[in-house]
């Protein structure tokens, strides 16, 4: 079992969703978060002080999935993220120890879909 | 003699101030806090409106108001309101009751001490915010208040001209902001640059509020309704589209983008100047006096306080005492007899005598303001301490002053 970590655009988002359901990766963790990578964030202006280095808004999806779509995850999330310019974000992917369904009880690969 | 059309207008204009006040100046300082403070900004603005309101009724509206005592102060043969009642009072407004004038007054009272928040925001303890207030308005509003416009006060005696306040209002709270800012130091973290704003929604939406409220401010302070409120009204509103715009651009060439907190500051500052001067200067002075404060607020605000370092978190100084010093400068330049008989000519028409004038009552004002700050701010702070620990300034003054959190995280 691996975590598929993506920070992505925001405006990436519906286009990802849409290329993890089809290769059939239907759950996942979607949250708000802010970062700066080698773009190095934005400058913001309050009257008239400048501040560089405000930080950008990001979206992040954990996934957690079996070994066989591992590849497919993250094939899915480049399809539906990538431009090609500084600011796409990044994948990260971690070994992932254990998985629980609350409802029923299941533990491991059988928990994960 | 009564007249219904005045009454009427004044008590409107009376409720507008208020709303400069809460909502109007709560939101617009409330905006500029960050989230763990917004609160503590709303909560001292909607105090003053009680605690000031009360102190106005008790004692403070005769000691402003009242029967001269040797040009200094009122005594208190009007506290508690006894004898101003539905009668008018000639002194002052001969057409409304005397109530009205009172209570329209009392809407001044409570603005001028909550302006000075923007000072002092995200540091000070409860307690010690409600004794400066009640002690600041007790010993600087109210004899300021009889000086300028008092009937005997000393300086009305000698001429000095402030249609709507921009002596007794704004010069003394910018004053009064600059000295705390100074004495209680920055908040933790400050580093000769603003702390980003939580909600510049909220800012604007307290903007636009002032810019409504203040037809009430400067318009009601003809008393009347009549064509010298139809002037302040004008000049009000050209004097605040001028300064908006002309902030907005002057970021724009200096920044490279213009920013609607820019513009919303900018209307500030054009409003705070156009107050002394408004019932006194026609439209196309007022236009001009909104493009010059602009540019000196600008600098106060964006060049030389980062260059200076003191913390005026929230440029209570930089807009009200600054734009409020240039507005009394217009006034002694640009007043002209031919908008208000009851006024003066200025340095444009000849008058070297008036500029004089409100030169002399600028720097009295800055020189009493700043004396009698300094003073109650170390009798408070003996007495309670201004400021809170560093740990509960950290923490935010929402949590360690009220108990309470203005926004969420989880429901």
């Amino acid at each position: 079992m691996k975590l598929v970590i993506a920070i992505i655009q925001p405006h990436k988002l519906e286009a990802v969703k849409r290329e993890l359901e089809a290769v059939d990766v239907n759950l996942m963790t979607v949250t708000n978060v802010v970062g700066q990578g080698r773009q190095k964030g934005v400058t913001e202006i309050y009257r008239g002080a400048k501040e560089a280095g405000g930080l950008l808004n990001k979206v992040r999806l954990d996934i957690a999935v079996n070994e066989a779509f591992v590849e497919p995850t993250i094939a899915a999330v480049n399809r539906g993220a990538h431009t090609g310019s500084v600011g796409d974000g990044k994948i990260f992917v971690v070994e992932l120890a254990e998985c629980i369904r609350i409802s029923s009880g299941e533990r491991g690969p059988m928990a994960i879909g | 003699m009564m007249n219904s059309g005045d009454t009427a207008w004044v008590l409107m204009a009376s409720a507008l101030v208020l709303l400069m006040t809460i909502p109007g100046l709560a939101f617009f300082y409330g905006g500029l806090v960050r989230r763990k403070n917004v609160l503590s900004i709303l909560m001292q603005c909607f105090i003053i409106v009680c605690v000031i309101s009360l102190q106005w009724v008790l004692f403070g509206y005769s000691l402003a108001f009242g029967p001269d005592l040797h040009g200094i102060i009122g005594n208190l043969d009007w506290a508690g309101l006894k004898g101003v009642g539905a009668a008018p009072n000639p002194d002052y407004a001969a057409t409304i009751p005397h109530s009205v004038f009172m209570i329209f007054q009392a809407m001044f009272a409570i603005i001028t001490p909550a302006l000075i928040i923007g000072a002092y925001a995200e540091r000070v303890k409860f307690p010690a915010f409600l004794l400066f207030t009640l002690l600041w308005a007790t010993f600087v509003y109210d004899p300021l208040a009889h000086w300028v416009w008092g009937k005997g006060g000393w300086l009305k005696a000698m001429g000095g001209l402030d249609f709507a306040g921009g002596i007794v209002v704004h010069v003394s709270s910018g004053i009064s902001a600059l000295i705390l800012a100074l004495l209680l130091g920055k908040r933790v973290g400050y580093n000769h640059k603003p702390i980003r704003p939580h909600n510049l929604p909220f800012t604007v939406l307290g903007a636009a509020l002032l810019w409504f409220g203040w037809f009430g401010f400067n318009a009601g302070s003809a008393l009347a309704a009549d064509g010298l409120a139809a002037n302040a009204f004008v000049t009000t509103h050209t004097a605040t589209a001028a300064a908006g715009l002309t902030w907005a651009l002057i970021e724009w060439w200096h920044n490279g983008t213009p920013t609607i907190l820019g513009a919303a500051t900018g209307a500030v500052a054009g409003l705070v100047a156009v107050t002394p001067a408004c019932g006194f200067v026609n439209p196309m002075n007022a236009m001009f006096i909104g493009i010059i404060v602009a540019f000196v607020c600008y600098a106060a605000v964006a060049v030389i306080k980062g260059k200076l370092g003191y913390d005026d978190s929230l440029d209570a100084f930089g807009v009200h005492g600054v734009g409020g010093t240039i507005g009394t400068i217009a006034t002694g330049l640009f007043a002209e007899k031919a908008v208000n008989g009851t006024g003066a000519d200025g340095l444009l028409l000849g008058n070297l005598h008036q500029f004089g004038v409100q030169f002399l009552m600028l720097v009295v004002t800055i020189a009493f303001a700043a004396i009698m700050t300094f003073i109650i701010y170390r009798i408070v702070d003996a007495a309670i301490g201004m400021r809170v620990e560093e740990k509960n300034e950290i923490i935010g003054l929402d949590l360690t002053q009220q108990s309470e959190a203005a926004y969420t995280v989880i429901e």
